[in-house]
């Protein structure tokens, strides 16, 4: 019995948007506790941040303040919305309430179920996306058509975060350890990948690292170099290092949930 | 096609510092109810893994419709009804949602998905619980439902791990009685249980596995007659009574603080023993397949 390659590839594809649909369908359930925070969030840090701080700030390289971390709030919210739900939301669904073991006894294969929570918690960081375009093309502060490339690219983005996030929680061993990456990790690239000040305000070998081993980084420069209309110097390694860590990371993934769980 | 279900031949399973499933060999037919009995870590619920081809085996052979699990994982588990051992419901979902979802991952289509989803909650018994979540319900009707899962997809085996493990009795009753319906209807069931009397009422055939391996196997009467074939005689441990079954010559043996004797006169022995001890308090008893499996296992603590 011989399948070929397109064929497995169909299969596995329909396997994948099968659990998309499973995560989709439980957060249809609770949309009202899940669509309003990524609202609120970022207009608290455009408030405080952009308005307060801005206020003694009159704009960097030409571009006024608010509009220069208007992006990088967009950035960290896809960041923040696709790791969270891969890292505490997988989990949880692995370990609390043994979803997998559930979904392991369909004919839905291992690859097909962390591929679906990859896709699903890039989703929810383009869920954010959107809900912070609107905000920003309401108070004009975005470019509606670099907002309108901005929407699929945060899906990529999404992709990287998630499947970062997914490694953590397979390597993970108990929920309270999943803080490691969050204040390890996640914070200080929500801080330090230009998001606030332009990166080249910082220590050369710090730039040199944030350039390297956050993935922020690259995703903040490229959105701002379309949400502001500005050029991007390193576009060709920003776009290098987010399709290359996608494609590492996701592989990783399902390599360590298999070691993991198949056993 | 094969006529079996399920064949095994020296299937192994080992962890790193453990063999948790020992070269067994066994074989299902088609519509038996077939039973794994054994104390916890018996290796009953690594073998039912590896039947599932959820865990790969290290060594021996195993079929499952005659296909290798290794190279066919996929195909087989669409013939397969799982009911796990803890319950994995979907907690945001609610009852008739946890069927129509799960039939998704069984490229089952919608129309197919409502009818048969409703007609399981029917059959269950959980038609007026259709649109409550997982949490309010007790936890005989997420067993319930649990089975009504494995069944969206009209399997060819339905596998269960403890199927009645925490249940009480008019739950265990419920969940029997369902089982054996399926069984007239003619589904293949294999079950682990470590409850000698659902083995004992259900079961067509069964192991009894321990430390990871097959101890015995046959249907249940069978084993009584084989091990103990006759009745059973038990009084409480004494040294009087010892002495006594020990100047007439009779053997026994002593389970906790119990003396049991194997007789096929049981009706004399007792006379006997009433009349040289009064107060004696004595139970004559068929022997039971609870006897077969602590003769096989013996009584040590498992943990």
């Amino acid at each position: 019995m011989r399948i070929k390659i397109h064929e497995i590839i169909g299969i596995m594809f329909i396997g994948v948007s099968r659990v998309w649909f499973r995560n989709a369908l439980v957060f249809r359930r609770n949309i009202r506790v899940n669509l309003i925070p990524p609202f609120i969030e970022p207009l608290l840090y455009l408030g405080a941040i952009g308005f307060g701080i801005g206020a003694y700030i009159t704009d960097i390289e030409g571009v006024p303040y608010i509009r220069f971390i208007a992006p990088a709030i967009l950035a960290a919210s896809v960041m923040n919305a696709s790791f969270f739900e891969c890292a505490y939301g997988t989990y949880v669904r692995m370990y609390y309430q043994k979803t997998f073991d559930a979904l392991l006894a369909t004919p839905i294969t291992i690859q097909e179920v962390i591929l679906g929570e990859i896709f699903w918690g890039a989703t929810r960081g383009l869920i954010s996306a959107l809900s912070i375009s609107i905000v920003l093309l309401l108070l004009g502060l975005a470019s509606p058509v670099g907002l309108l490339i901005v929407l699929p690219f945060s899906f990529l983005a999404g992709v990287l975060f998630s499947s970062i996030a997914a490694c953590f929680s397979a390597v993970s061993p108990s929920i309270d350890t999943m803080s490691y990456p969050a204040t390890l990790f996640v914070a200080p690239m929500f801080l330090f990948s230009g998001t606030f000040f332009p990166l080249h305000l910082l220590p050369q070998i710090v730039q040199v690292l944030a350039l390297l081993l956050l993935p922020l980084t690259h995703v903040v420069s490229l959105i701002r170099g379309l949400l502001t209309e500005t050029s991007v110097p390193l576009w060709a390694f920003n776009i290098s290092w987010i399709v290359m860590g996608t494609i590492i990371f996701s592989f990783l993934a399902i390599r360590l949930f298999k070691r993991r769980l198949v056993v | 096609m094969s006529r079996y279900v399920i064949e095994a031949k020296d299937l192994t399973k080992r962890y790193r510092d453990l063999t948790a499933v020992d070269s067994i060999s066994f074989s299902v037919t088609r519509g038996e109810l077939f039973g794994f009995l054994g104390p916890n870590g018996a290796g009953k619920t690594t073998t039912m893994k590896m039947v599932q081809c959820v865990s790969p085996r290290t060594g021996g052979k195993l079929r499952v419709f005659g296909d290798d699990p290794e190279t066919s994982g996929r195909i087989i588990r669409k013939r397969i009804g799982v009911v796990p051992q803890e319950t994995n419901l979907d907690p945001d979902l609610s009852v008739f949602d946890n069927l129509t979802v799960y039939a998704r991952f069984f490229d089952i289509g919608r129309d197919d998905a409502l009818k048969r989803a409703k007609n399981l909650l029917e059959f269950f018994e959980l038609e007026g619980k259709k649109d409550t979540i997982i949490e309010k319900l007790s936890g005989g009707m997420k067993r319930r439902l649990l089975l009504a899962r494995a069944l969206m997809n009209n399997p060819d085996l339905l596998i269960l791990d403890e199927p009645t493990i925490g249940l009480d009795p008019q739950g265990r009753h419920h969940i029997w009685e369902k089982l054996l319906k399926l069984r007239a209807e003619g589904h293949t069931i294999v079950l682990t249980t470590h409850y000698l009397d659902e083995a004992a009422k259900l079961c067509d055939r069964l192991v009894i596995m321990d430390h990871a391996k097959i101890l015995v196997e046959g249907s249940p009467d069978a084993l009584v007659r084989t091990f103990i074939g006759m009745d059973i005689v038990e009084t409480d441990k004494s040294d009087q009574v010892t002495r006594y079954l020990d100047s007439i010559n009779i053997s026994y043996g002593t389970g906790g603080e119990m003396i049991q004797v194997r007789t096929d006169k049981p009706r004399e022995l007792a006379d006997r023993l009433t009349e040289q001890f009064r107060e004696i308090r004595i139970i004559t008893r068929p022997g039971s397949l609870e006897d077969v499996f602590l003769m096989l296992t013996g009584r040590g603590l498992r943990e």
